[in-house]
């Protein structure tokens, strides 16, 4: 299915990483947001509260992010594809309805524009200290997506693609840009509608008689049946059945919980989504993500310019985590280099998938601003003796 | 080639929609790259603001300055804070009014240049404009983008009922620039280098 004629903006654009992000979700579909607009998200839903009339959407600033974060959810479930922004603080009081869009697959997206934390922290300036709580912020254990843009053009190509992992594995995907991708202006091209691949609702084909609301096929994701239609939907957070119902044993339990990691898991090929460049035959790979990878590659250019053989890997999907293509890639080099705006957190699942073949090397920063590039060229120089 | 750019002035004043005119310039009419990002703060009360802008023939990496070469300072803090960080022969393109020279640091040695922008804009009949006019006098001075290429930049960022007025302020910034250079190239002697600008240590009070 293609993008809706008059939701895509197609053209050339000068406009910032916020801005670009709304449109992609326009264009993915998006019809409906709720939000408590906090910097340095606020530009997406702004932009988002001028467009959506004119796609017949709607845009609702809600009393607080527990409520913005449940009401998307309320949205989905009545036919519209939804979302909602935020950052850190923000982000940290979205977890519980989180938790409740993994436990009852409801297709939706995340944008948390990370700025410098914990707390209040650094309203205006980047960071990416939001990364594990993407991946466990809300209690009880699930799994999910998180992308990971790294300009205003991903924003929008990337923002695309998270609505549409939304709704074909029916889970929470978050959207992890940072404040400098995110207020940072660049050329952005919007393709015309009809080149926009856009995932349709899965929705069932069975009769209200015969549906049961989390059956599952072939790929463990339930189809979907939308309120008010005549399906008598049951939708809970507690632990429940195929038809949604409350069904709190340890068997029920069994039989959903790892169906949910599981969704991800076996489709883990398809979620491997890095960049890669000059990664076959080097000596020393830097693996980054988000605005780190830009630094990164500035240091790749000029440690290449001294002659040393360097690659880059850069992780757009980052949970779940490329965990075969590490595990491949670790005996292969002799270093893997990890910069970092956070004190180190996805350099764990590095390091655990490199399983000791090779020297791990963090970078971490605190965030405020990114890396100097001669600190990641200093480390590659080191990696590569 | 990557040129570095630093706008800054008060907030009102226009210094992002300046920086997203020479953005947009560059990215959609040259088809060269440009990032440009902004200092986030009370700008919109009156405060300092500015916006840095990265331009390049290949997509930009690092999205920040580090050896800026342009400046364009619309009030005197926005050059006290940001003159120092310009490197040796860099260019200094300010609102001469509001930028009173004898109150200018000691700087590495760049290129000074002054425009009454303020003037102009209330001359056109909008003191607002003067972002406009130091965009224009930023064409003529340094080449760093066309003045086709901004003038289109404009029209594209500006609202349409204000066109009109704003090609007229780029024009006057860019006219002024022209007529600033040849002035000078006039000092030149045979056998000389022209002298592109005052050399600020040199800088006449």
């Amino acid at each position: 299915m293609h993008a809706e004629k008059e939701s895509v903006l197609t053209g050339i654009h000068f406009i910032n990483g916020d801005t670009a992000c709304c449109e992609g979700l326009l264009a993915a579909g998006a019809k409906f947001a709720a939000g408590y607009p906090i910097t340095p998200s606020t530009e997406v839903v702004e932009r988002f509260a001028q467009r959506a009339p004119t796609v017949g959407g709607l845009f609702i600033q809600m009393e607080d992010e527990l409520a913005a974060s449940i009401t998307l959810q309320g949205m989905v479930w009545a036919g519209q594809k939804s979302f909602t922004v935020t950052s850190g603080p923000g982000y940290s009081l979205m977890m519980e309805h989180i938790g409740y869009a993994a436990m009852t697959e409801t297709p939706c997206v995340f944008v948390d524009v990370q700025r410098g934390g914990p707390s209040t922290g650094l309203p205006t300036l980047p960071a990416q200290g939001d990364m594990m709580q993407a991946r466990f912020g809300s209690h009880g254990d699930y799994s999910t997506i998180s992308l990971v843009p790294n300009s205003p053009q991903e924003c929008f190509d990337l923002s695309v693609t998270a609505m549409n992992l939304a709704e074909k594995f029916r889970v929470p995907v978050m959207f992890m840009m940072d404040e400098c991708v995110g207020h940072m202006t660049e050329k952005v091209v919007i393709p015309p509608a009809e080149e926009i691949e856009v995932q349709p609702r899965r929705r069932t084909s069975k009769p209200p008689d015969e549906y049961l609301a989390y059956e599952v096929g072939e790929d463990l994701v339930p189809e979907m049946a939308h309120a008010g239609e005549g399906y008598g939907l049951y939708i809970t957070g507690l632990t429940h059945d195929k038809k949604g119902y409350p069904l709190m044993n340890p068997k029920q339990q069994r039989e959903l919980i790892p169906r949910l990691f599981e969704k991800i898991s076996r489709a883990a090929d398809e979620l491997t989504i890095v960049e890669a460049d000059g990664v076959e035959g080097a000596d020393v790979v830097v693996v980054s993500y988000g605005i780190t990878s830009r630094v990164a590659m500035r240091a790749v250019h000029l440690a290449r310019e001294k002659g040393l053989k360097v690659g880059s890997l850069r992780l757009i999907c980052v949970w779940p985590f490329p965990e075969k293509l590490i595990r491949q890639l670790a005996p292969k080099v002799k270093a893997l280099i990890m910069p970092e705006l956070n004190m180190g957190q996805v350099v764990i699942e590095l390091e655990r998938c490199s399983g000791g073949k090779t020297n791990v090397v963090s970078l971490p920063h605190p965030g405020g601003t990114v890396h100097d590039p001669l600190v990641i060229l200093e480390a590659i120089e080191r990696g590569a003796q | 080639m990557l040129t570095e750019l630093r706008i800054a002035g008060f907030g009102g004043q226009g210094v992002i929609l300046a920086a997203h005119i020479i953005g947009n310039a560059v990215t959609l009419i040259e088809k060269g790259y440009a990032t440009m990002t902004q200092n986030y703060g009370p700008e919109a009360r009156g405060g300092a603001a500015s916006a840095a802008l990265v331009l390049s023939d290949e997509p930009v990496l690092y999205p920040y300055l580090t050896e800026p070469g342009i400046l364009i300072a619309m009030s005197l803090e926005a050059y006290t804070k940001f003159g120092p960080e310009v490197k040796e022969g860099g260019f200094l393109l300010v609102e001469e009014d509001l930028v009173q020279l004898d109150a200018l640091p000691k700087v590495p040695k760049c290129k000074i240049y002054g425009i009454p922008a303020t003037r102009f804009a209330e001359e056109l009949g909008k003191k607002m404009v003067l972002n406009v006019i130091m965009v224009g006098f930023f064409s003529a001075i340094t080449k760093a983008v066309s003045p086709e290429a901004c003038r289109a930049g404009v029209e594209h960022e500006v609202p349409k009922r204000f066109v009109d007025l704003n090609v007229k302020a780029f024009n006057r910034g860019y006219e002024y620039g022209l007529d600033v250079l040849s002035r000078q190239g006039e000092r030149t002697r045979p056998g000389e280098e022209m002298i592109s600008g005052l050399e600020l240590e040199n800088h006449p009070r």
